[in-house]
């Protein structure tokens, strides 16, 4: 199938968002590490594809305590160069070469695969409070993460996203040791000026924040007594990686010693 | 697409979404890196682009338009192999070979930007290689034995006498060659 496939290879972010256009009909390929598989396996059949690799979409810039990061930036840089809780995240992605591949938008952009999750970087990304700077019908905009996980990337070409450099940042995630080691649950709070969000990655097919636990710190819980409000509104579900009885069991804990390792 | 690929030059006709492996393998004819899970996931078919290791079968061909890629063909020669893998014959770091290919690039690239790493840094820089045969004790001894340059003379000119590369190969299609 792929011999039908016409690829656009646009080499400057105003022309990726031109080429993208509507994003109808359009497969967007960056690192590759989701969507090559997927149309190996054939459960893809791109008519068109939209290559930004060469797009001038990678890169992270720092003015103000504010943080850039281009859509297209490799999750291995983000390692080094983004701030907590996002760098510890994306050090736990994969491997070093998926890492040195895989990209930042294409993280927040995964769907979920049948039987797992995808897009561990969402949670550190909902944290933060990112905002999510996009190309498509209607021409650029700029959304709060929240909103667009909520509405899909579905008609829209991710271009930027912006994070304020946070006060204070904790991560706390179950790993579970295979030939690879898979996190199947993980926690990632920051505070920024915005306020202090809690958000989990394995807890559904996309990460959501633990707005309880957020709001239970507002009011002056304390952190252990905040962390058991770590499933209102938040119900894990069975996966290949682990039970969702499991993930019950285990995830107020897991808010605790992130929010512990906070102060 | 243009590829240069272990020195040669090559203008691909090999469609640009199609995998850089399908193209080493099929178009080319170079089977080091293997078609393992294709999925990214057993690192066998990693190969050099432009000196950094890649997942050959994550990496669509317009990727990699106008890189050079080296693979482990490359690294050496039967009778004249390279430290990493004359290090890997001499410390039996294989068993059955199958990932051997994506662990001699991926050392060959870790020594090159690290060139004395500690047993962590080897086990979580080759994790993502790790395959079925529990052979790794020998793998991170030979991945030391490179890096500290503890290779025969022997086991460089290991395989010299094997068969020649003059010989006309015999190739049986579909085979995992």
């Amino acid at each position: 199938m792929t011999n039908l496939t016409e690829v656009l290879a646009p080499t400057s972010p105003e022309d990726a968002a031109a080429a993208f256009g509507d994003g109808s009909g359009l497969t967007v390929v960056a690192g590759g590490t989701i969507v090559m598989p997927e149309i190996k396996l054939g459960r893809l059949r791109p008519e068109r594809a939209l290559y930004l690799g060469r797009a001038g979409l990678e890169g992270i810039e720092r003015s103000d305590g504010t943080v850039r990061i281009g859509a297209a930036t490799p999750v291995a840089a983000l390692v080094e160069g983004a701030p907590e809780p996002l760098a510890t995240f994306a050090a736990h992605v994969g491997d070093r070469e998926v890492r040195s591949q895989g990209t930042l938008g294409g993280n927040l952009c995964a769907p979920p695969a049948e039987t797992f999750s995808r897009g561990d970087l969402q949670a550190p990304l909902l944290a933060l409070g990112a905002r999510v700077r996009s190309a498509g019908s209607g021409g650029e905009r700029t959304d709060s993460i929240d909103d667009f996980l909520a509405a899909g990337p579905d008609g829209r070409l991710v271009l930027v996203l912006e994070v304020d450099e946070p006060a204070r940042a904790a991560t706390a995630a179950v790993r579970r040791p295979h030939a690879h080691a898979y996190t199947i649950l993980a926690v990632a709070v920051a505070e920024t000026a915005g306020g202090l969000r809690v958000a989990i990655a394995g807890a559904g097919p996309r990460a959501v924040r633990a707005t309880a636990v957020e709001q239970a710190l507002a009011g002056g819980a304390s952190p252990a007594d905040a962390a058991q409000s770590a499933l209102d509104g938040v119900n894990p579900q069975d996966d290949a990686l682990a039970s969702g009885n499991y993930r019950r069991q285990v995830l107020p804990g897991l808010v605790a010693r992130a929010l512990g390792d906070l102060s | 697409m243009r590829l240069t690929v272990n020195g040669r030059e090559h203008e691909l006709s090999t469609p640009p979404l199609e995998t850089l492996l399908n193209a080493l393998r099929e178009e080319l004819g170079i089977t080091s890196p293997k078609a393992g899970c294709q999925q990214g996931g057993c690192g066998a078919c990693t190969v050099l682009v432009d000196g950094e290791p890649r997942r050959s079968c994550l990496t669509p061909l317009v990727a990699v338009d106008g890189a050079t890629v080296t693979t482990a063909e490359a690294l050496g020669a039967p009778g004249k192999l390279s430290p990493v893998q004359a290090a890997f014959y001499e410390q039996y770091g294989l068993q059955c070979g199958f990932c051997t290919p994506g662990f001699v690039v991926a050392t060959t690239a870790l020594l090159e930007r690290s060139p004395h790493p500690d047993r962590g840094q080897i086990l979580e820089e080759l994790a993502g290689h790790v395959c079925r045969c529990t052979g790794y004790v020998k793998i991170v001894a030979a991945v030391q034995a490179a890096a500290a340059g503890e290779v025969s003379e022997s086991a460089l000119e290991a395989g010299a006498t094997g068969p020649s590369r003059q010989e006309p190969e015999v190739l049986v299609p579909g085979s995992p060659a």
